[in-house]
């Protein structure tokens, strides 16, 4: 029996952490807002089937960046959660704090057993009754979670987009406005996959947007999509999208980015990268 | 370490793959239902109804049901425990859609178990289920038939079909089958509307159970469930035809209800002194679902009322 070569724990996760946060990195961003009317999701996703944001229950809403295949897994646990404990019990006792330690748990259990990390972080957000009672959290990796009051970046290149947010970001806008204020900040230079400097018009074709409306009854979310969107969208974004860089990234990265580059930047071959 | 919401780790449903070696009871390090194998996580599964089944049996309506015995050991029958039965629901079909109503009496024997029950339940934006039978299994049954249709559209991202809707109620009624067979039946009436439909016309539908969970496609236009169900089926013979538009449906639907009262003592009629109207809901196109209005209720109720007491017959 071969004995495995010794590492430290702290090297272990580690590693564990710079192969999800590297994933993460390279797909594309999500902006999770608060507004007047609820809390609004926009995502840049060029997919029209695929989502990365979706409803969890009657006021929760789950966004999420990272590898698919897995945030996908963690948005059907946290709907069986959710249903599973609002069938027991009742509908209003399914709140997202509770579901938010839930998934923090699970992930953070997922990073010191598991293998391999999950490459996702995701974004839990409850709209309440009056602006006061919205929640938004975000749980990363690890199973860190944070609740965040304002608005939540997550994947691809978030630092320029956080910078912007905080200037531009109002909790009295509408939804309009705070859309409007969500495409500032994904479109700002920097953010997209490649790191491109220029800045990008995002299209209806390539944003998935969704909000959790304060004011309807029981199930909140909805999506906005096709003419209601296109309505929505400043002017300049009601055109076609922006020409995608033609960069190896985005959503589509192979698990853990293959071993290409760091900038993932060797053109897209579709290829298995060699090892030597 | 118990998971929080006493899901008993791993189950068969938490297995990753199919034929993958099921984890050892208890979960690794003792914590169940916290890593990969946890319920939760299991890949594919969409419905709310096997998840329930797999984590926690005991919550599932009529699931290894055992009737109370009496004193002389033999399972005591609904009606000597006092169990509040439903009684009457009718459903039509018409020109844009569908309608569905039902009385508001339980009865359990000879009493008048509740006055006001409501039997009629809206399960998602284009369908409804009136109940008749054992009023709690009942009621619970449509529960988790709500979460089931809500469950399987979140995961899914679309509605499930109208077919698929009907086939989840029969076999969650065939799930019932234990209990049925002690008496404890739960015999429900399904409207729905066909989303995928072009013709509103044709878009209705009304499928009726039996208590093994046989499903059957009504496509005469009406039905009934329920003690009164004879009666309000003549009358809506008589009285309904399919083109009709919705201010007639409602109307036929009420009247239909009307007569189940006037012949059957289990279904209540409407109730003038307090104000209890039947419950109506109809289900079109564009609006999906709607319960119709207290208010609107009322004012065709008064109509009929008025109407029966020149000639009692209709």
């Amino acid at each position: 029996m071969t004995m495995p070569f010794y590492s430290s724990v702290d090297q272990l996760l580690r590693d564990r952490s710079e192969l999800a946060r590297k994933g993460i990195s390279r797909g594309r961003s999500v902006v999770v807002m608060t507004f007047s009317g609820g809390v609004l999701f926009v995502a840049e996703n060029h997919s029209t089937a695929l989502n990365k944001v979706s409803e969890i229950y009657d006021r929760i809403g789950f966004a999420a960046v990272g590898r698919y295949n897995e945030f996908e897994g963690l948005r059907t646990a946290g709907i069986r959660l959710a249903d599973s404990r609002g069938f027991s019990y009742d509908r209003r006792d399914v709140t997202s704090r509770w579901l938010a330690n839930t998934y923090a748990q699970f992930i953070g259990a997922a990073f010191v057993e598991q293998q391999k990390p999950y490459e996702a972080e995701i974004c839990l957000a409850e709209v309440g009754e009056t602006p006061d009672g919205d929640q938004l959290y975000r749980i990363t990796y690890d199973g860190s979670i944070t609740d965040e009051p304002q608005y939540v970046v997550m994947g691809g290149t978030t630092e320029p987009i956080s910078a912007k947010l905080k200037d531009v970001y109002d909790g009295g806008h509408d939804l309009g406005e705070a859309l409007a204020s969500a495409l500032e900040g994904l479109q700002v230079p920097g953010s997209g996959p490649g790191n491109g400097t220029e800045a990008r018009v995002l299209g209806e074709k390539a944003l998935e947007v969704a909000v959790l409306d304060r004011s309807r009854p029981g199930r909140a979310f909805r999506r906005i999509t096709g003419p209601v969107l296109r309505n929505l969208l400043p002017a300049a974004n009601r055109g076609e999208a922006a020409d995608e860089p033609n960069v190896r990234g985005g959503d589509d990265a192979p698990a853990a980015g293959g071993v290409l580059p760091e900038n993932g930047t060797t053109g897209g071959s579709g290829k298995p990268p060699s090892l030597n | 370490m118990e998971f929080r919401e006493g899901i008993p780790g791993p189950a068969a449903i938490g297995r990753p793959f199919p034929g993958s070696p099921e984890p050892a009871a208890g979960g690794r390090d003792g914590q169940p239902g916290l890593g990969h194998h946890a319920a939760f996580a299991a890949l594919g599964e969409t419905s709310f109804a096997n998840y329930v089944a797999a984590t926690q049996p005991h919550l599932l309506p009529g699931r290894m049901f055992d009737a109370p015995r009496g004193p002389e050991g033999r399972p005591m029958t609904p009606d000597a425990l006092g169990v509040p039965h439903g009684t009457t629901i009718v459903a039509l079909q018409f020109a844009e859609g569908v309608v569905i109503a039902g009385d508001r009496r339980a009865t359990a024997g000879n009493v008048i178990a509740q006055r006001d029950i409501e039997k009629i339940f809206i399960t998602d934006s284009h369908s409804a289920v009136g109940i008749a039978g054992s009023a709690g299994i009942a009621i619970e049954m449509i529960r988790l038939y709500s979460v089931e249709l809500e469950h399987y559209e979140k995961i899914e991202g679309v509605a499930m079909s109208l077919d698929g809707k009907a086939n989840r109620l029969a076999g969650m009624i065939r799930g019932n089958l234990g209990a049925a067979m002690q008496g404890f039946v739960v015999v429900p009436l399904f409207a729905g509307y066909d989303t995928e439909e072009p013709d509103p016309a044709k878009a209705g539908r009304i499928v009726t159970y039996d208590p093994t969970g046989g499903r059957y496609d009504e496509w005469l236009g009406y039905h009934a469930v329920g003690s009164g169900s004879v009666f309000a089926k003549s009358s809506m013979k008589k009285l309904h035809r399919t083109s009709a538009d919705l201010q007639t449906t409602l109307r036929n639907a009420l009247e239909a209800l009307y007569d189940a009262a006037d012949d059957d003592t289990a279904t209540g009629g409407p109730d003038l002194v307090r104000r209890i109207y039947p419950v109506v809901v109809s289900i079109t196109g564009p609006e999906g679902a709607v319960r119709r209005s207290d208010e609107e209720v009322a004012g065709i109720v008064d109509r009929i009322v008025a109407d029966r007491a020149e000639n009692p017959g209709g």
